[in-house]
């Protein structure tokens, strides 16, 4: 695909000339790295891979923290040995929630950084504009930060797989969880006005009937004033109220309604119900959180030996960082990946860390096994009920698997712990 | 006149070759550099010559793109291919960027500077909820376009990148030198008549109102054009990629490289493509901890460009691009006034 | 009717607040005809002081004391130190050098304090007064409401009854005459930015605490709304600027409660275009406006 040739540069007395100048110094500079085998980004000590998360701009606040804690898992991996011998090289690149950013930096990722594979791309409207690129380059996507439908397409994008569970799994199993817990409840649900709160609601809709929620209404994340629909809430008589919301509107609906003197019962998703990141946003109103009824799908619970490894990972290799939702998410994200390329073997290739990931035999650290599979593109299919109680937020024994949108309750199965986190396949 | 087509062929040609040397990320960096430029050349001349503050050409840009991808689109369905399908979508951006740029230049006509800045930036704002009510736009996510695939003919040695290059640079050139045409010309004289004192302008005959829709028209045109360049590029156009942060790169492009000059707007769109890109590069390369390298990445970019626009406004009004050449020029004749500084143009 | 009655009370506190800050642009606007585009960066940095005043002495009105002095002390440097040095044919270029200055401070802010919202804690309670069954007014609504009215009514005096308003209206509309009487027309200009930055130091602090957090990004959409109101009521009228504060807060509650969030921004746009439209120079615009 790249032109090689070098050519002396054009002493232009024209601007334009000067600006090409410019490129062509970096262009030639960039020819003289080493060249590697067939695989782009694998050398024979390491393995680079790359991402775009914001890390500026309004966006930044809530998930700057992730790439932080997949980096920091990355540098405990490599410290003890790698992947078959081989460091993983993770390139975050800061696209500020932009998807015009996301465009080119992905395009410097591919085609400049030579990376593997695209890990961990966050956000519905920055990822999917680089879904056809990565696809028509054939670059493995893989696990993919945000829950919406649009990455389990395994016809259209072979190559790309979501990560967190979907949206619909999530409002489904929160739906269904107010069916089994509560008597004759109002459902209301308060939702994003995207992708996100849309597909949440298909979910609540798909366990509760079409006509099971009494009341939605929307938020855009350009507005943080949320009191026109709390009240609107409040004064249908809303008593079970889902939250289709980031972390931060998760914060300002539970204040807004204590404002109100409104306490209804509170459902988050898993992207927003994050305990200690509320706590944070809440300041002295966290009280507030006690009940807060959440969904998730990894091990984020005090009791787990997984929360203990990366509470030690993230002392020693984040700098002892804030240690919230998002830490367990990063560092849950690493290791998948770790497995998934351990299991691939000694020389992988980009076809055959995909088909490792859509044969199913990947297992992760979650709170079942994961479901990835040829026809099916997420691997997060089953969530649990966490309950904050007592300033603390652990999960009670309600579990859900979500097939074609039908809740069923099903038992925790729990990944256990092995090799201090280092996979060994 | 004939100077200008002179040098605009020599320069799209010198580009066109160019695209051979380079690998595919530098063919895509100097796409969405000629795709800024379209835009930017509009935005300068806009504001350099007839002083009008637009902040919303972000919006007008993303119209162009729109109207590729909602042209394109169906066509591509119906089996258009090649330069049929990309005619048919530039046709689209024309018709949508210059209808929008029509009423928002009728409404310019009547405002003064801050009121217009206001309107522009009201409507920036506002365009992610256009996208999200309007379903046809495709909500948050927007509208992917067709894939424009290098012709068979020269598939064998042009990758798609430098293909795609090879487009934004032809519409960048048939897109700027109209603009370089009109304002070394009768239109160009009347734009900063009307900059200079409105009421001078009317007694010499020149109908204020009538300059300034027409100015915002062939601005907007030019915005279109670049919007439609990206979309070709990326195949997509989303509400989140032409937000208010991009809005005001555009300005910065278009101050840092001199307001209402034309190489002035090709050194600004270079910066602002190059510029994050270099600095990422160098911070990531940096020996820092990882924590302070996602604290500066992004911020540092911002704060460069935010030094560079108040430095050249207070020290270069004419812009990098002017600094350098009014060096040359000063050297030849030193009372000349370049026709790069609109602002010492209007002084007298 | 309920629905109503609540919604226009809120919209009616966060109409408040818009409309000190959108105070601010009419006062820098009258003193040096600029469009401070920084003023809100410049009030998230006194904010930033303010609570880790606040922070230190436990005491919210030492913060709010320092954000007032924050702000006067920004708004003095920045004028003397880059606003004096921007050429001041048009208003243009003043306006781009505000936009470099916000690119600086939100990346300086940025690159200091990260990207996370600080939490923040109201003074007064957040809980309304019900009455008759519906929930109105917040005390700390109240609190906003007094303290918006005083600054008013301050402001009002100050331009209207004092010398030193007198002479910064001269030398804003007639800076060569003024000179000429006497007036030190620069220190004039310092003046309205000193106060003008105060003022938005002012509203961004009461904003803070309904929102998400304190980040640099905390007063952008404060901004921009608080602009819309600075142009629909008219750049030179203090009077628009508060009826035009209180429109938009109350249009944009509403449509948000009635029709979905989506709606405002296009609802805003709408009528500031329709304003503008008919009145080109604001609802509350000098009759004839000066051109140049």
């Amino acid at each position: 695909m790249g032109n090689t040739q070098k050519a002396a540069a054009p002493r232009g007395r024209r601007v334009t000339a000067l600006t090409a100048a410019v490129l062509l110094g970096s262009a030639t500079a960039a020819c003289g790295a080493a060249e590697t085998e067939n695989t782009p980004g694998v050398t024979d000590d390491t393995v680079t891979i790359g991402t775009h998360h914001p890390l500026t701009g309004p966006a930044a606040g809530g998930f700057a923290s992730i790439s932080a804690a997949t980096s920091a898992y990355f540098e405990y991996i490599n410290d003890n040995g790698g992947i078959h011998g081989r460091d993983i090289e993770y390139i975050v690149r800061d696209d500020a929630y932009s998807p015009s950013n996301t465009q080119s930096v992905v395009r410097e990722l591919v085609q400049q950084e030579d990376i593997f594979a695209l890990v961990n791309g966050l956000g519905t409207p920055t990822h999917s504009s680089v879904l056809e690129y990565l696809d028509q380059n054939d670059v493995p996507d893989l696990f993919v930060s945000s829950g919406s439908l649009v990455w389990n397409q395994p016809d259209e994008f072979p190559n790309t797989f979501g990560y967190n569970a979907d949206y619909v799994t999530e409002g489904a199993a929160l739906g269904q969880y107010i069916l089994d817990s509560e008597d004759d409840p109002t459902i209301c649900l308060l939702g994003q006005d995207d992708d996100f709160g849309e597909s949440m609601l298909e979910g609540v809709e798909g366990a509760v009937g079409d006509d099971g929620v009494a009341e939605v209404q929307w938020y855009s994340t350009a507005n943080e004033d949320v009191t026109a629909q709390i009240g609107a809430m409040q004064s249908a008589g809303c008593d079970a109220n889902i939250l289709a919301t980031i972390n931060g509107f998760t914060a300002l609906a539970l204040g807004t309604a204590a404002q109100l003197q409104y306490e209804p019962n509170w459902y988050a998703s898993s992207s927003g119900g994050d305990y200690p990141t509320l706590v944070d946003h809440l300041g002295d109103a966290a009280p507030l959180l006690e009940g807060l009824i959440s969904v998730n799908y990894l091990q984020n619970t005090p009791e787990s030996d997984w929360y203990e490894l990366f509470e030690d990972v993230n002392e020693e290799y984040n700098g002892g960082a804030a240690f919230t939702g998002n830490t367990t998410y990063g560092m849950s994200v690493a290791y998948v990946f770790a497995e998934t390329l351990a299991r691939t073997g000694e020389e992988p290739t980009r076809e055959a860390i995909v088909e490792t990931l859509a044969s199913g035999e990947v297992v992760g650290n979650g709170i079942v096994p994961l479901t990835y599979a040829e026809d099916d593109h997420f691997g997060n299919r089953t969530v649990q009920i966490a309950v904050v109680e007592d300033e603390v937020q652990d999960f009670i024994d309600y579990a859900y698997q979500v097939t074609d949108g039908e809740p069923e309750a099903v038992e925790p199965d729990p990944v256990p712990l092995e090799n201090e986190g280092i996979p060994s396949h | 006149m004939k100077n200008i087509f002179l040098r605009a062929a020599l320069i799209t040609v010198l580009l066109l070759a160019l695209t051979f040397l380079f690998d595919s990320f530098r063919n895509y960096q100097l796409a969405v550099i000629a795709a800024t430029f379209c835009t930017v050349a509009g935005l300068s001349l806009l504001i350099g010559l007839t002083g009008q503050l637009s902040l919303g050409h972000a919006v007008l840009m993303a119209s162009g793109g729109y109207g590729y991808a909602l042209s394109a689109g169906p066509a591509a369905d119906a089996g258009v291919d090649g330069s049929a399908l990309v005619l048919i979508g530039i046709l689209g951006a024309i018709m949508l960027s210059g209808a929008v740029g029509t009423l928002l230049g009728l409404a310019s006509a009547r405002l003064r500077g801050p009121y217009l800045a206001g309107l522009t930036l009201a409507l920036v704002i506002a365009l992610p909820a256009f996208a999200s009510q309007l379903r046809i736009l495709g909500g948050e996510q927007g509208l992917s376009a067709p894939y424009v695939a290098v012709p068979e003919l020269l598939q064998s040695f042009i990758a798609p990148e430098q293909w795609h290059a090879w487009i934004a640079v032809l519409i960048a050139a048939l897109t700027v030198t109209p603009l370089a045409v009109m304002r070394a010309g009768r239109a160009g004289l009347r734009m900063r008549a009307v900059h200079g004192d409105e009421t001078a302008a009317r007694l010499s005959g020149v109908v204020p109102g009538r300059v300034k829709v027409g100015a915002f028209i062939a601005s907007s045109l030019a915005a279109g054009m670049g919007g439609a360049a990206l979309c070709i590029i990326t195949q997509s156009v989303t509400p989140g990629g032409y937000d208010l942060a991009f809005s005001l790169l555009l300005l910065v492009a278009a101050v840092v490289g001199g307001l209402g000059s034309i190489s002035g707007a090709a050194v600004g769109s270079a910066l602002i493509v190059l510029l994050p890109w270099l600095i990422d590069t160098a911070i990531s390369a940096a020996d820092i901890s990882s924590a302070l390298q996602h604290r500066l990445s992004g911020n540092l970019t911002l704060l460069i460009f935010g030094i560079l626009v108040i430095v050249v406004t207070i020290m270069w009004p004419g812009g990098l691009a002017g600094a350098v050449q009014s060096r040359f020029v000063r050297r030849r004749r030193r009372r000349t006034r370049t026709a790069d500084k609109p602002e010492h143009a209007t002084t007298s | 009717m309920e629905t109503f009655v609540f919604l226009f009370a809120t919209g009616v506190s966060r109409g408040l607040v818009i409309a000190l800050f959108a105070l601010s642009l009419v006062i820098i606007w009258r003193a040096a005809r600029i469009i401070n585009f920084a003023q809100a960066a410049m009030a998230i940095v006194a904010v930033f002081v303010a609570f880790t005043v606040v922070g230190l002495t436990g005491s919210y009105w030492a913060g709010l004391i320092a954000a007032l002095a924050t702000g006067a002390l920004l708004g003095a440097i920045i004028e003397r130190g880059l606003i004096r040095r921007v050429p001041h044919v048009t208003p243009l270029p003043g306006m781009i050098v505000a936009i470099g200055l916000v690119m600086v401070l939100q990346a300086g802010l940025g690159i200091l304090f990260g990207p996370e919202h600080r939490p923040v804690q109201a003074p007064f309670s957040e809980s309304p007064f019900v009455v008759a069954g519906i929930p109105v007014l917040s005390p700390y609504d109240l609190f906003v409401l007094v303290v918006a009215l005083a600054v008013l009514v301050g402001l009002g005096l100050l331009f209207n009854r004092s010398t030193l308003g007198l002479q910064l209206r001269a030398s804003a509309v007639a800076p060569e005459v003024s000179r000429l009487l006497g007036v030190r027309v620069p220190r004039m200009v310092t003046i309205g930015w000193m106060l003008s930055a105060s003022v938005a130091a002012l509203a961004a602090l009461l904003l803070v605490p309904t929102e998400l957090g304190l980040s640099a990004h905390s007063a952008d959409i404060l901004f921009v709304q608080a602009f819309t109101v600075a142009v629909l009521g008219g750049l030179d009228s203090p009077i628009g600027a508060l009826l035009g504060g209180l429109i938009v807060g109350v249009l944009i509650t509403m449509v948000t409660g009635y029709l979905g969030a989506g709606y405002a921004p296009l609802a805003v746009l709408a009528l500031l275009t329709a304003v503008l439209l008919i009145r080109p120079g604001g609802i509350f615009a000098l009759k004839e406006a000066r051109t140049a």
